[in-house]
């Protein structure tokens, strides 16, 4: 699988590049800026995108913007964002179109390299990767007043924050050491709840829930 | 050696006296002239601005009026000692002929002006001429005593001065012993000079009380500034002291043991390196907020607007956003405004028992006027110590303002104004 990651910092970019291709990722290149970020991305095809949200020269969102252009031009290119902090509002721009392939993570996931590595993965194959922080800040909001997330059990709501996060059944199960069985349950009960169409496509799944969740009252 | 300090003195207070007069009589013949020209044509040049030409000429004439005054204040100075602040407000460099007339016409100082003009042309214009004539009219009694009396007389009619009738040498003596008399005021000549030069500053210099005020605004402000900044810089080492400073100290150490135990107890190690990375994680958390507090990153990256709409999302109340702004404003003015909004919300979510809030930003006329709407029970005040009171404190700085309307019942409505030309 190729990658093209760009981060200015040069101790996490060293860090990145070893990390995935200890896991037999190819690293197509190893940017530092947003201009080389967007001619990597045009150019190379890669299989996903890890990016750094703030890039040289205006240290601003360079790295967030490249990644949405590019995906603009090549809708479904798998980006997976990466920040020191983590907005809702940048969460909902990467979700915007509703395709999918989506990450947006904080740095400090990378301390976890099984799971920044399943992330990756999961966003190259058409998935989504949500920060847990993204997925509470959207549950606090979410939860004052609304009718629906409030029928919802303590468990379901665990589920719920997983599936969300983009996790799939399997996942969420081995996380929660239940069943698969029992997490469908729980999907379909909080579909219900949510009044969602069930669907079997895990992806569609994680969408529809982040679309619930990010609609504005 | 007294004597001659004496005469000395006498020497230099006739010198004064001497030019006083002359002084005197240069002014006479200049404000009179000068004055109506300047008030006719700024006249004439402002009440055809409505017809357009006027747009192009007046900042030529408003122009030459402040040189004018300008002359005047440096004369006031050089000859009298009066002190007479210029105080025009900058004129924008590259404004085109419209925007230079609105700015000239919106300053006090230009309306100051016009007001010295009329008053220079009458008041200042008798003061001056005053002081001329204290000094040559005694003079002229001593003249025609002398003799000047006879060609004065040969014109016809006869010649008064003063009272006196001059007609024969007798009559041109009693005009010389009356100049003698008013010889004794002639001392008078540069008090009158400075007394027009004090009239000039009172009509001409800004006022003092309106100065004083700002001084006073200014002082308090730039006090309060600094005692915030203090107190933020405090709380920040307090922070980072008690926090990621300490998180790192037993990360180091959870290293070193590890290194201790990795080949006797590589469990115990496992574990350690475990908690280890938390402390990491942990410190990261910590300094998120923490820079969070001192610049929030959204705000660096996207501006004020989005950041405001990053933290409306935040908050467990439906939030309208709307941002009507051109470009960015300063740095400084983007915080401030950013940690005012944060403070307002923080206490309509807390007190208000709002479940909708708006919040309107937008920039006219060099100013940020932001509105912070709540549907809440009301009853806001600005009392001492509250946030609210915090937030005008922190506006302070930069001339900004706040009002708060908020009737018990609701709705609650914040409103802040900050100039950022």
């Amino acid at each position: 699988m190729r990658v093209v990651l760009a981060e200015d910092l040069f101790l996490l970019r060293d860090g990145l590049v070893r990390l995935l291709q200890a896991h037999d990722f190819e690293i197509a290149a190893a940017v530092e800026s947003g201009p080389e970020l967007a001619r990597a991305l045009a150019e190379l095809e890669p299989d996903v995108a890890v990016v750094d949200v703030r890039l040289p020269p205006t240290h601003t969102d360079e790295g967030l913007q490249c990644a949405l252009n590019a995906r603009r031009d090549r809708p479904g290119l798998p980006v997976l964002v990466l920040s020191q902090h983590v907005e809702q509002l940048y969460a909902r721009e990467l979700l915007a179109d509703g395709t999918g392939g989506v990450g947006y993570l904080l740095k400090d996931r990378v301390f976890d390299a099984e799971q920044f590595v399943d992330a990756v993965r999961r966003v190259a194959a058409g998935g989504t990767a949500m920060d847990p922080q993204v997925i509470q800040q959207l549950l606090t909001r979410r939860a004052a007043g609304d009718q629906p997330l409030a029928r919802i059990t303590p468990r379901e709501r665990e589920v719920l924050e997983l599936m969300a996060q983009g996790r799939s059944n399997a996942a969420i199960a081995a996380k929660l050491v239940v069943t698969e069985r029992a997490i469908a349950k729980h999907t379909a009960n909080i579909f219900t709840k949510l009044g969602l169409e069930v669907s079997d496509d895990d992806n569609r799944r994680v969408l529809a829930v982040l679309a619930y969740l990010d609609q504005d009252r | 050696m007294t004597i001659e300090t004496r005469n000395g003195s006498w020497g230099t207070r006739a010198r004064g006296i001497g030019l006083a007069a002359v002084r005197g009589l240069a002014l006479t013949l200049v404000t009179l002239p000068g004055a109506l020209l300047g008030f006719t044509l700024s006249l004439v040049s402002i009440s055809l601005v409505p017809v357009g030409i006027g747009v192009f000429t007046t900042p030529w004439v408003l122009t030459g009026v402040r040189a004018f005054a300008d002359w005047r204040r440096v004369l006031a100075a050089e000859w009298c000692g009066v002190r007479i602040p210029s105080a025009y407000r900058p004129i924008p460099e590259n404004a085109n002929a419209w925007a230079r007339t609105y700015a000239m016409l919106l300053d006090p100082a230009t309306w100051r002006d016009l007001r010295w003009l009329q008053v220079d042309m009458t008041a200042g214009f008798v003061t001056a001429l005053l002081s001329a004539v204290l000094v040559f009219y005694p003079l002229e009694g001593l003249a025609v005593a002398a003799g000047l009396w006879r060609p004065l007389t040969e014109l016809g009619g006869g010649y008064w001065y003063g009272f006196v009738h001059v007609t024969d040498q007798t009559s041109a003596l009693l005009a010389g012993a009356l100049g003698i008399a008013l010889l004794g005021l002639v001392p008078l000549a540069p008090r009158l000079l400075t007394a027009h030069f004090r009239l000039t500053r009172a009509v001409l210099g800004a006022g003092q009380g309106e100065l004083a005020e700002r001084v006073r605004v200014l002082t308090e402000t730039r006090r309060d500034a600094v005692d915030t900044s203090a107190a933020e810089l405090r709380r920040i080492e307090r922070d980072l002291h008690d926090g990621a400073q300490a998180r790192l100290v037993a990360m180091g150490m959870d290293l070193g043991t590890i290194e201790m135990l990795l080949d006797k107890d590589p469990a115990q190690a496992k574990r350690l390196l475990a908690q280890a990375r938390q402390s990491s994680a942990d410190a990261l958390t910590e300094l998120r907020d923490l820079v969070r507090g001192i610049h929030p990153p959204v705000l660096a990256e996207r501006g004020l607007g989005d950041a405001v709409r990053a933290l409306a999302l935040r908050l467990p109340v439906a939030t309208e956003v709307t941002v009507e702004l051109e470009g960015r404003p300063d740095a400084p003015v983007e915080s401030a405004a950013y940690f005012a909004v944060s403070e307002v919300l923080t206490n309509a979510v807390k007190h208000s028992g709002a479940d909708r809030i708006w919040i309107d930003l937008h920039q006219t006329e060099g100013m940020l006027r932001i509105s912070v709407t709540d549907n809440g029970r009301g009853g806001a005040l600005i009392t001492a110590g509250s946030g609210l009171a915090g937030v005008e404190r922190r506006l302070g700085t930069f001339d900004g303002v706040l009002a708060v309307g908020s009737p018990a019942g609701g709705p609650t409505m914040v409103t802040m104004e900050i100039p950022c030309a």
